[in-house]
C-alpha cells in the first residue's frame, strides 16, 4: 500500500477544518491567530504534495511565497494584538466592541 | 512501505497537535501544539521531496514564529482564566458542525475536480533542492520575490510604528 497524494489532501483538509474550528470557537486573540497559521501550513501542505504528484516545482516557490507572507503577518498581527492588550489589559475579542453601533 | 509508516506516524501527530491547540484551555499548550503540527508537517514536506521546503519550515515557522507566539504569550500572560469563558455549548456544537460540513465539502469539491494524467507532464522525478527552487524563483519569478522582500521590510517597519507610538490611552493625544 503506497502513499498516494489523496492522502496529504485529505490530512490538508483535515488540517484546515480544524483551523477554521479553532478561529471560530476561541475567543482569545491569540489562539485565534495560531489557527490561521495553521490554515496556512495546511494549505502550504496541499502545494507541495501537488509540486510533487504533477512534477512541477512551482507549487515549492509558492509555498515560499506564502511562507513569507505568513511571516510578514504574524509580525504585524502580533504587535497589533500586543499594542490592544496594552491599552485594554485584555486579548478576548468579544471584549472589543467599542466600535459598534 | 517505510513511507506508509513515516506518513501515519506523523499525519497523526499534525492531528493531534492540532487539536491540542485548538481545545487547551492553557495558551502556552495550544503553542506547543501548534509546534508539534508545524515539524511533523516539515517531516511530510520530507517524505514528499521537498527538502527545501522543508528546511525553512522548521526555521520560519518553528523557529521564528512561534518564538513570536512565546514572546507574545510572555507579555500578554497565561494566568487569564477570563479569557476562556464565554463559549456556550450551542457554539461548540455548531463549530464542530461547520469545521466537519466543511471538510466534507473540501473532499467534494476536490474529488469533483480531480487533477488527472499526473505524469504527463512536468518533471516525474521532481527533487525540491535548493538549487532547482532556486532557479525557478530566481528564474521566472524574480519580481515577486523582490515584492516580498518589499513586503518583509513594510512589515517589520509597522511592528516598529505599533511599538512605537502604541502608547497607553493617556498619552494618546500627545503623540498621535
Amino acid at each position: 500500500m503506497t502513499v498516494t497524494v489523496t492522502w496529504y489532501l485529505i490530512l490538508a483538509a483535515g488540517l484546515f477544518s480544524i483551523g477554521v474550528g479553532g478561529v471560530l470557537i476561541r475567543r482569545n486573540a491569540l489562539v485565534m491567530f495560531m489557527s490561521i497559521e495553521l490554515m496556512l501550513n495546511s494549505v502550504n501542505l496541499t502545494f507541495v504534495a501537488l509540486s510533487k504528484n504533477l512534477g512541477l516545482i512551482e507549487g515549492q516557490v509558492a509555498a515560499l511565497f506564502v511562507m513569507v507572507v505568513a511571516a510578514a503577518e504574524v509580525t504585524i498581527g502580533l504587535a497589533i494584538i500586543v499594542a490592544i492588550f496594552r491599552r485594554r489589559s485584555s486579548a478576548n475579542v468579544d471584549e472589543l466592541a467599542e466600535m459598534k453601533g | 512501505m517505510a513511507e506508509l509508516i513515516v506518513f501515519i506516524i506523523f499525519a497523526a501527530v499534525a492531528l493531534v497537535g492540532a487539536v491540542v491547540m485548538v481545545t487547551s484551555s492553557n495558551t502556552v499548550y495550544s503553542a506547543i501544539g501548534l509546534l508539534s503540527a508545524m515539524f511533523a508537517i516539515a517531516v511530510l514536506y520530507i517524505a514528499l521531496d521537498a527538502h527545501f521546503i522543508a528546511a525553512v519550515q522548521v526555521i520560519v515557522y518553528a523557529g521564528a514564529v512561534m518564538t513570536l507566539f512565546l514572546f507574545a504569550i510572555m507579555l500578554i500572560g497565561v494566568d487569564r482564566p477570563e479569557d476562556y469563558g464565554g463559549v456556550s455549548v450551542g457554539q461548540k456544537v455548531m463549530t464542530a458542525v461547520v469545521a466537519v460540513g466543511l471538510f466534507a465539502v473540501i473532499l467534494l469539491a476536490g474529488k469533483a475536480a480531480w487533477v488527472t494524467g499526473s505524469s504527463a507532464f512536468g518533471t516525474p522525478d521532481l527533487n525540491g533542492t535548493i538549487e532547482n527552487v532556486a532557479d525557478e524563483l530566481f528564474g521566472t519569478w524574480t519580481i515577486v520575490f523582490l515584492s516580498t522582500v518589499m513586503l518583509l521590510t513594510i512589515a517589520a517597519l509597522g511592528t516598529i510604528a505599533l511599538a512605537y507610538f502604541g502608547h497607553g490611552p493617556k498619552d494618546e493625544e500627545a503623540t498621535l
